[in-house]
C-alpha cells in the first residue's frame, strides 16, 4: 500500500494530464511523450533532471525528518532562499575571493543561515506553542522580499546596468562542472551524502526513532520521557539546514549570482517530493526525479508546443491532490448512509 | 411467544481463525443472558454479529421471530438493539450531550436532550453533567455515557461488554438493581462478563464460549463457579500463589504531602497525599475512576512534573522535578492504563515498542539501534509472557488488548524495576491472562521490588495487595492491612463517607510539562 499509492498517484496524474493536453487541443500521447520523454533523451536534459533534482531531493530529506514527527515546516523555499543570501554574501565580500575554504565557508554559511532562520518557529513553537506552518510560511515572504531588497539595493552589481542582480561570484566560490558543456556540477554530491544521512537518522539512529515516536504517538513520546521540543528543534533545524544548503548549492552552481528569482519553487516542490517519497530517504529520490521531470517537462513543452508555464504548477498539484486521495482512500471507504426508520423516538423519562 | 433473539448456527471466520463455530443462542423476553468467554473466545465476534457491526458467514437471526436479513447496527437500533462496547465510540473533542445528540436518529433540542440525559442518568443511579466535555472523562465515566446513551433508546435488547470493571461495590448494586428493573420491564440483556460471581448473581441464563464453540449452557444460579470456569478455560484453571511479604527497611517509593492542582478544571486536586510503598511489596490504590488516580500516577511516573522535587523520592532520591526517563533510571518502570498511544505506539512492531522504553538495556548502542538485540529482547518477551503474536515484526495495533497488555507488562519487568507502578494491570484482558499478569506481578515483588498497583476491580486488589489505600476527591486514605480490612470498609472508603475531617491543601503548583 505504501508503494501503490504513490504508483496510483502517478498513473491518474498521466491520465488526467493526458485530457488536459487533449482539452488545449494537442494530440495527448506527442504531448505526453514531449512532457516526459524528449527531456531525458540529451545529454544536456539529463544534466538539467539530475541537477534540478539535486535539491529537490535534499530539501525534501530535511523536512521529512520534521514531518515525521509532526512538524510541519513548509518554509523551506524561505530557508533556501536566506541559505543563498548567506553564502553568496561570504562569496562575493571575502576578503580573499582565491582562497579555497571559500567554498565550505560558504557552505556553512548557507547551512547556518538556513537553520537559523528555521530556528525561529522552532523557538516560538516549543516556547510559546506558535503554529510552525504558518510561522515557516509567513517567512518564506520576508525571506524573498529580503532577497529583493538586497539585488536592488546594497548588493547590487556597479556594473551591471542597473539590473536587480549581484556581481557574479568568483571561481573559488564555484562549484566545479562536470563538463564546462553542462551545469551539472560536484554540488550532487551533497545530496549523495544527505540521503544516506537522513537513511542512517531516521531508519538506524535512536534519535530518529524517537522522532517517529512522536510523530505517530505524542502520549507514547511523553510516557517513555522523550522531549517534544527536542523533535521539534531538530525537525525545523534539520529541514532549514538542508534547504540552507540547497539555496548555497544553487548560488554556488547554476546561478553564479543572485537575482530575485533564484528559485522555481523547489521549496514547497519538496514538501510533495517528501510526500510522494513517503518520507523514506529512498522513495524521496525516486520522488525528487520524478518532480524534476515535472519542471522538466513544463519547461519543454512551453517551448516546443507553446503550452502555458503555468502547467508545471497544474501537475505538481494534481500529483499531490492524488496522492492524498489515494491514501485517504486507503484508510477510509465511502458509503451513503440512508437514515434508518427509527420506531423508538427519544424517551427518556418513560 | 417468540424468543425475542434467536440464532441459529451463525459460524464466522476470519483468515487464519474461525472466531464463531456453529453458536445457537435464544433468548427470551426480559431474560438476562450472560455470554462467559476467555478473550479471543469469539464473544467481541457474536456481539458483533448481533448488532450487525459483522456479517455471519452462515446461520442465521431471528427478532422476534422474524428473520433478519441486511443486517447492519442501524437496523439493530431500529429494532431496539443497543451495544455499550468495551472500547467506548464517543467523540473526544466534543461534550457528553453533543456525544449522545449525534447518534440520535430521531428530532432532538440540545437542551431537553440534556436535561433527559440529567434526569436518566440519575434515575439509574450513574449522574453525569452532560455538558462535559468527554476527553476530560475518565474511563468509568464514558462507560456511564454509553450506558445512558443506550438507555435513552429505551432498547428492547441491551448489550453490556463487561461493564462492571469500572464500578464500585456499591455501585454495581445499583447497576443490577437497574439491570434487573430493566428485564422486569420486559428487556433483555446479554451480560458479558468474566466476572462468574456477577453472572451468578445477576444472570438467568448463561451461554459459555471457548475457541469460538459453545462449551455449554447453564443456570449460572444453580451452577457452582468451578463448573462455569471449567467450561471457559477447559482446563484446570492457575492458581495464584501470594506468599507473605517481606518488605524492605526503607521505603523504595515515598510521597509526602503531594498538592497538585488539576490540570482543567474537570479533573481533580490532588490534597496532600502521602505513602509509602517499600520493596518486597504491593501497595494498591482503589477508587472510583476519576477521583485523581489519572493525574497521581502522571506524576508518579514523570509525565506530569512538580516543583518540589522532595515531594516523590525513588530510592531515597528526590523525583518529582525528573523527567520519565530520569526517573527509569533510579529503577522505575511503569505500565501504563492506555496500552495503545501511550504504552506502545499503535503503527510500530513489537520490537520498536520494545525500544520505547528498553533503550538502555542494550537495545540501543552507539546512538543506533541494535535491530537484532532489540527483536531477541522482543521475542524473549513474547516468549517469557506467552504473548500471541506474529513474532517480534507484528505491529502493536495488530494485538489483541490482552495480549499487547502482556506485552508492555513483560517489557516494563524485564527491566528489572526497584519501582513497578501499574495502572489497571488487567482492564479487558481474559481470566487466564489475568492470573498470569498478577501471578506475575506477585512474583516480581516478592523478589524485592517495590509495586504500586492502580486498579478499579477490588477483586483483583484483595487478591494481590499486602497493603491497600482508597482515593476519593483527591485525597488518599492511610494505609490499611489487606488481611484486616473488607470489601465494605474498603467500598465506603471509595465514596468518601468516612473522611469528614476536612483537611486544607497546600497552594503548591505542579509544573505543566
Amino acid at each position: 500500500m505504501r508503494i501503490a499509492a504513490p504508483l496510483l498517484a502517478s498513473i491518474l496524474t498521466l491520465i488526467v494530464g493526458s485530457i488536459f493536453f487533449a482539452s488545449l487541443g494537442h494530440d495527448p500521447l506527442p504531448t505526453l511523450y514531449a512532457f516526459f520523454v524528449e527531456p531525458l533523451s540529451s545529454m544536456n536534459g539529463l544534466s538539467e533532471w539530475l541537477l534540478k533534482a539535486s535539491p529537490l531531493i535534499l530539501i525534501a530529506c530535511g523536512l521529512a525528518i520534521g514531518f515525521r514527527a509532526n512538524v510541519w515546516n513548509i518554509g523551506a523555499e524561505g530557508q533556501f532562499t536566506l541559505g543563498a543570501v548567506a553564502a553568496s554574501g561570504v562569496g562575493l565580500f571575502w576578503p580573499n575571493p582565491e582562497s579555497l575554504l571559500l567554498l565550505p565557508l560558504m557552505f556553512l554559511a548557507g547551512m547556518g543561515a538556513g537553520m537559523a532562520w528555521a530556528a525561529i518557529p522552532a523557538f516560538l513553537r516549543s516556547r510559546m506553542n506558535t503554529n510552525e506552518i504558518l510561522v515557516t510560511l509567513m517567512m518564506t515572504y520576508i525571506a524573498t522580499l529580503f532577497l529583493s531588497y538586497l539585488v536592488h539595493g546594497p548588493w547590487r552589481d556597479p556594473a551591471g546596468f542597473n539590473y536587480p542582480q549581484t556581481a557574479l561570484l568568483p571561481a573559488a566560490a564555484m562549484f566545479q562542472f562536470f563538463d564546462p558543456a553542462y551545469r551539472l556540477n560536484s554540488s550532487i554530491f551533497i545530496t549523495v551524502v544527505a540521503v544516506l544521512l537522513m537513511w542512517l537518522f531516521t531508519d538506524r539512529s535512536f534519535l530518529g526513532y524517537k522522532m517517529s515516536v512522536s510523530g505517530a504517538a505524542p502520549l507514547a513520546a511523553r510516557y517513555a520521557g522523550f522531549r517534544e521540543s527536542a523533535a521539534v528543534w531538530i525537525g525545523l533545524l534539520a529541514g532549514g539546514a538542508a534547504a540552507g544548503v540547497a539555496g548555497m548549492a544553487e548560488a554556488a552552481g547554476p546561478l553564479g549570482q543572485l537575482s530575485p528569482q533564484i528559485s522555481p519553487g523547489y521549496g514547497f516542490a519538496a514538501i510533495i517530493v517528501a510526500f510522494i517519497g513517503r518520507l523514506n530517504a529512498f522513495g524521496i529520490v525516486l520522488g525528487g526525479l520524478l518532480m524534476s521531470l515535472l519542471f522538466l517537462g513544463g519547461e519543454g513543452v512551453q517551448m516546443t508546443l507553446g503550452l502555458p508555464s503555468a502547467l508545471t504548477r497544474i501537475f505538481q498539484g494534481i500529483l499531490l491532490f492524488f496522492l492524498l486521495a489515494a491514501d485517504f482512500f486507503i484508510f477510509y471507504r465511502i458509503r451513503l448512509v440512508r437514515p434508518a426508520t427509527d420506531t423508538h423516538a427519544i424517551k427518556a423519562a418513560r | 411467544m417468540h424468543p425475542r433473539l434467536e440464532l441459529r448456527n451463525i459460524s464466522k471466520r476470519y483468515p487464519g481463525v474461525v472466531a464463531n463455530d456453529d453458536v445457537s443462542l435464544t433468548i427470551q423476553p426480559g431474560e438476562i443472558h450472560a455470554v462467559l468467554g476467555e478473550n479471543g473466545a469469539g464473544k467481541s465476534t457474536l456481539m458483533k454479529i448481533i448488532y450487525g457491526a459483522a456479517q455471519a458467514d452462515s446461520g442465521e437471526i431471528y427478532c422476534d421471530g422474524k428473520l433478519i436479513t441486511a443486517h447492519n447496527p442501524a437496523m439493530s437500533r431500529a429494532l431496539g438493539i443497543e451495544m455499550v462496547y468495551q472500547h467506548f465510540a464517543l467523540f473526544e473533542s466534543v461534550s457528553v450531550v453533543e456525544n449522545i445528540a449525534l447518534s440520535a436518529s430521531s428530532a432532538f433540542d440540545l437542551p431537553s436532550l440534556a436535561e433527559n440525559i440529567r434526569e436518566l442518568s440519575l434515575r439509574y443511579g450513574m449522574p453525569i453533567d452532560p455538558h462535559r466535555q468527554v476527553h476530560d472523562l475518565s474511563v468509568g465515566e464514558r462507560q456511564r455515557v454509553e450506558i445512558v446513551r443506550c438507555l435513552l433508546q429505551a432498547p428492547k435488547l441491551l448489550i453490556l461488554d463487561e461493564p462492571t470493571s469500572v464500578l464500585t461495590p456499591q455501585a454495581v448494586v445499583k447497576l443490577f438493581d437497574t439491570l434487573r428493573q430493566l428485564s422486569a420491564e420486559g428487556c433483555s440483556i446479554v451480560y458479558i462478563s468474566h466476572k462468574l460471581d456477577e453472572v451468578q448473581e445477576l444472570c438467568d441464563t448463561a451461554t459459555v464460549l471457548r475457541n469460538g464453540k459453545v462449551t455449554g449452557t447453564a443456570r449460572p444460579k444453580e451452577t457452582t463457579s468451578l463448573e462455569l470456569a471449567r467450561m471457559m478455560v477447559g482446563s484446570k484453571l492457575p492458581e495464584m500463589h501470594v506468599s507473605p511479604a517481606a518488605p524492605s527497611e526503607r521505603p523504595v517509593l515515598e510521597v509526602r504531602n503531594l498538592s497538585a492542582s488539576a490540570r482543567d478544571h474537570f479533573g481533580v486536586d490532588l490534597k496532600d497525599v502521602s505513602f509509602n510503598v517499600h520493596g518486597g511489596e504491593i501497595v494498591g490504590l482503589a477508587g472510583v475512576s476519576g477521583n485523581g488516580q489519572a493525574e497521581l500516577i502522571a506524576l508518579l511516573s514523570g509525565e506530569r512534573r512538580h516543583a518540589q522535587g522532595g515531594a516523590i523520592k525513588i530510592s531515597g532520591m528526590p523525583a518529582a522535578a525528573l523527567r520519565p526517563d530520569e526517573r527509569r533510571k533510579l529503577g522505575l518502570a511503569f505500565v501504563p492504563e492506555e496500552r495503545l498511544g501511550r504504552g506502545a505506539v499503535p503503527s510500530h512492531t513489537l520490537w520498536e515498542n520494545a525500544v520505547l522504553t528498553a533503550h538502555r538495556f542494550g537495545t540501543v548502542r552507539k546512538g543506533l539501534v541494535d535491530r537484532r538485540r532489540a527483536s531477541a529482547f522482543a521475542a524473549g518477551i513474547i516468549d517469557r509472557f506467552k504473548v500471541k503474536a506474529n513474532g517480534p515484526g507484528a505491529t502493536a495495533q495488530s494485538l489483541s488488548g490482552g495480549n499487547l497488555q502482556k506485552f508492555i507488562v513483560g517489557r516494563e519487568i524485564a527491566l528489572a524495576p526497584k519501582l513497578l507502578l501499574v495502572s489497571q494491570p488487567t482492564w479487558g484482558v481474559d481470566v487466564g491472562a489475568s492470573a498470569f499478569i498478577r501471578q506475575t506481578i506477585v512474583d516480581l515483588s516478592r523478589a524485592g521490588t517495590a509495586v504500586f498497583v492502580v486498579s478499579e476491580e477490588l477483586d483483583e486488589l484483595f487478591e494481590i495487595c499486602d497493603q491497600l489505600l482508597v482515593i476519593c476527591q483527591g485525597r488518599v486514605s492511610p494505609p490499611l492491612v489487606r488481611a484486616s480490612t473488607d470489601r465494605e470498609e474498603i467500598g465506603l472508603l471509595m465514596t468518601g463517607r468516612t473522611t469528614s475531617n476536612d483537611q486544607k491543601g497546600s497552594g503548591s503548583v505542579a509544573l505543566q510539562d
